[in-house]
């Protein structure tokens, strides 16, 4: 069969699709700038309307309630205390306290979680013997085991990061579950054809063919753990993350709310830059059909 | 001809499923000289596909005895001496065109640098030289399905399995593959073991034309193909293609209930 420049036509169109992506991500970010401007728009109308008003349910609008968001933006530039360093500043240091607990918990959630996706995925005994509890597991509020888990291991770094892996593991262990048993059956036949061992098995079919799913997980899984560092940090008292700020931003809320608004803003980036960080190992590493890229 | 020079060699064979509520395959014996191209047909549910996995050791038979190359079935599937295709090409996603064809290579442990030339033979093979950085979706179904044959070689095996391997494409697409397997068949000296629902694609194909009947799957017929060598496009067009398709069509016919019973 002749096949006149094939390689060359083909490599073709995949550089032009390439070359229509740039504009796509661009007119991607400027619908998030536009929602994020609607978003803003939106929150001091409300306000505006609200103060005009004096709207009293569900509840009334006020310079503490609901303070001006060029205001929000304005605290993280000035100093949190009289003499002190700029709030931005001191929540960065915090941001980056919190991050290294979310990533340690964070690894720890996600490697237990997967392998013990690989265990279940090879016995329908040990599904239907564990799934419950897990499942159970995470009904339990984090408020209540997190308690437990600093008397255990003492308050301080490693009891934050188990916390955060408490609530790491679980979406990770199902979407692996359930990415390991995706595989095609007759790719399994055709590595049953080669006499393939079952550990060739798992790694050269099974977890590739999990890779997608397992990413998603993961991509819950990043800002489930910033969230359970956060909530970790205040049954140990730790006072130097995000968890902290938020708890002492919280007792002045009534004199400054800029401050906890400000904290709250800085803790949503943290989570958005461990979900993007995610998006961009996979991009890195999995590589699909473009229709098949969720 | 001889036991021990079989390719293929079934006697007695049966496979039921479902704790033996439904018989797949019964009483099959079937004997494939080395080099043959051994087409098997019937309608749906004949068990030939059950059939060409009881080769493979894919499944196993449920009674009889099974040998491949001389030797058992899971013997000859530890061994890896047959490569099989199935309807669709089954490549992996996440590897490249070259990586396909090496899986089974690697999975047997042979070296990186071996495996390269293998491969890159393979594909001159097929003549898909040039597609080995490319990914499975970035080829048409025609492409894919030649990669996968590819990759059924990849150890040189004496016995090519194929389960319907162009059944998902068009007629024109089907209609070249089968001029490209011919080649390939030649080139490999190999032994083809063919599941088909065309009745003008096995016989343009085969050596022999084995014709299967349904519940519970049996043998009806055994057509034997005296169509010249090699088979070209002229092939097709021969009064004596049009009597073995006739002839297979007919046998195929006889497998049929009689028409009352199925209304």
């Amino acid at each position: 069969m002749a096949h006149p420049e094939p390689a060359a036509a083909l490599r073709g169109a995949v550089f032009a699709d390439r070359r229509q992506t740039w504009p796509g991500a661009l007119g991607r970010a400027g619908v998030t700038l536009l929602v994020l401007a609607a978003l803003w728009g939106l929150w001091e109308a409300y306000r505006w309307v609200g103060v005009r008003t004096q709207l009293t349910w569900p509840f009334p609008v006020d310079d503490v309630t609901m303070p001006h968001i060029h205001t929000i933006l304005q605290a993280l530039f000035e100093p949190s205390r009289v003499n002190g360093p700029l709030l931005i500043s001191v929540l960065l240091d915090s941001a980056w306290f919190t991050a290294k607990e979310a990533l340690l918990g964070f690894a720890l959630g996600a490697t237990f979680g997967f392998a013990l996706g690989i265990l279940l995925a090879h016995s329908r005994l040990l599904q239907r013997g564990f799934l419950p509890y897990i499942v159970a597991s995470q009904t339990v509020p984090i408020l209540a085991i997190a308690p437990m888990v600093v008397v255990w291991l003492k308050s301080g770094w490693l009891s934050v990061a188990v916390i955060a892996a408490y609530l790491t593991f679980f979406p990770v262990t199902i979407n692996t579950l359930r990415g390991l048993l995706s595989a095609d059956p007759r790719a399994l036949e055709l590595m049953r054809s080669y006499a393939a061992s079952p550990w060739a098995v798992l790694w050269k079919l099974r977890v590739p063919a999990a890779l997608p799913y397992i990413f998603s997980a993961l991509r819950v899984s990043a800002t489930a753990s910033v969230v359970g560092a956060i909530i970790g940090e205040l049954p140990s008292s730790i006072q130097d993350g995000l968890g902290g700020a938020i708890l002492n931003f919280a007792q002045y809320y009534s004199i400054q709310p800029a401050n906890l608004w400000a904290t709250n803003l800085v803790a949503a980036a943290l989570g958005i830059v461990f979900f993007l960080a995610v998006v961009l190992a996979e991009k890195l590493v999995v590589r699909r059909a473009p229709e098949n890229v969720a | 001809m001889s036991e021990q020079a079989a390719a293929v060699s079934l006697a007695g064979v049966s496979k039921t499923f479902a704790k033996g509520q439904v018989r797949a395959l019964e009483d099959i014996d079937l004997g494939i000289r080395p080099g043959e191209f051994v087409s098997l047909i019937g309608p749906s549910g004949c068990g030939k596909s059950t059939l060409l996995r009881v080769i493979g050791d894919l499944v196993g038979a449920s009674g009889g005895q099974v040998t491949v190359n001389g030797k058992s079935a899971a013997r000859a599937r530890a061994d890896h001496d047959y490569g099989i295709v199935f309807q669709d090409a089954v490549l992996y996603d996440w590897r490249t065109v070259a990586k396909n064809v090496a899986l089974p290579l690697e999975l047997a442990g042979w070296s990186r640098r071996r495996r390269g030339e293998r491969v890159r033979e393979m594909l001159e093979l097929v003549e898909l030289s040039g597609f080995g950085d490319h990914h499975p979706w970035q080829l048409s179904g025609g492409m894919q399905q030649r990669v996968a044959i590819a990759r059924a070689l990849a150890f040189s095996p004496a016995l090519l399995l194929m389960d319907e391997p162009f059944g998902a494409l068009d007629e024109m697409t089907r209609e070249r593959l089968n001029i490209e397997l011919l080649r390939i068949w030649e080139a490999s000296e190999s032994t083809v073991v063919f599941v088909t629902h065309s009745i003008a694609e096995a016989v343009f194909l085969s050596t022999r034309v084995v014709v299967m009947s349904p519940r519970p799957g049996r043998i009806a017929a055994v057509v034997e193909v005296d169509l010249p060598q090699p088979r070209t496009n002229e092939t097709r067009e021969e009064p004596r293609f049009f009597e073995l398709v006739t002839e297979v069509r007919e046998r195929l016919r006889a497998t049929e209930p009689a028409a009352g019973l199925l209304a």
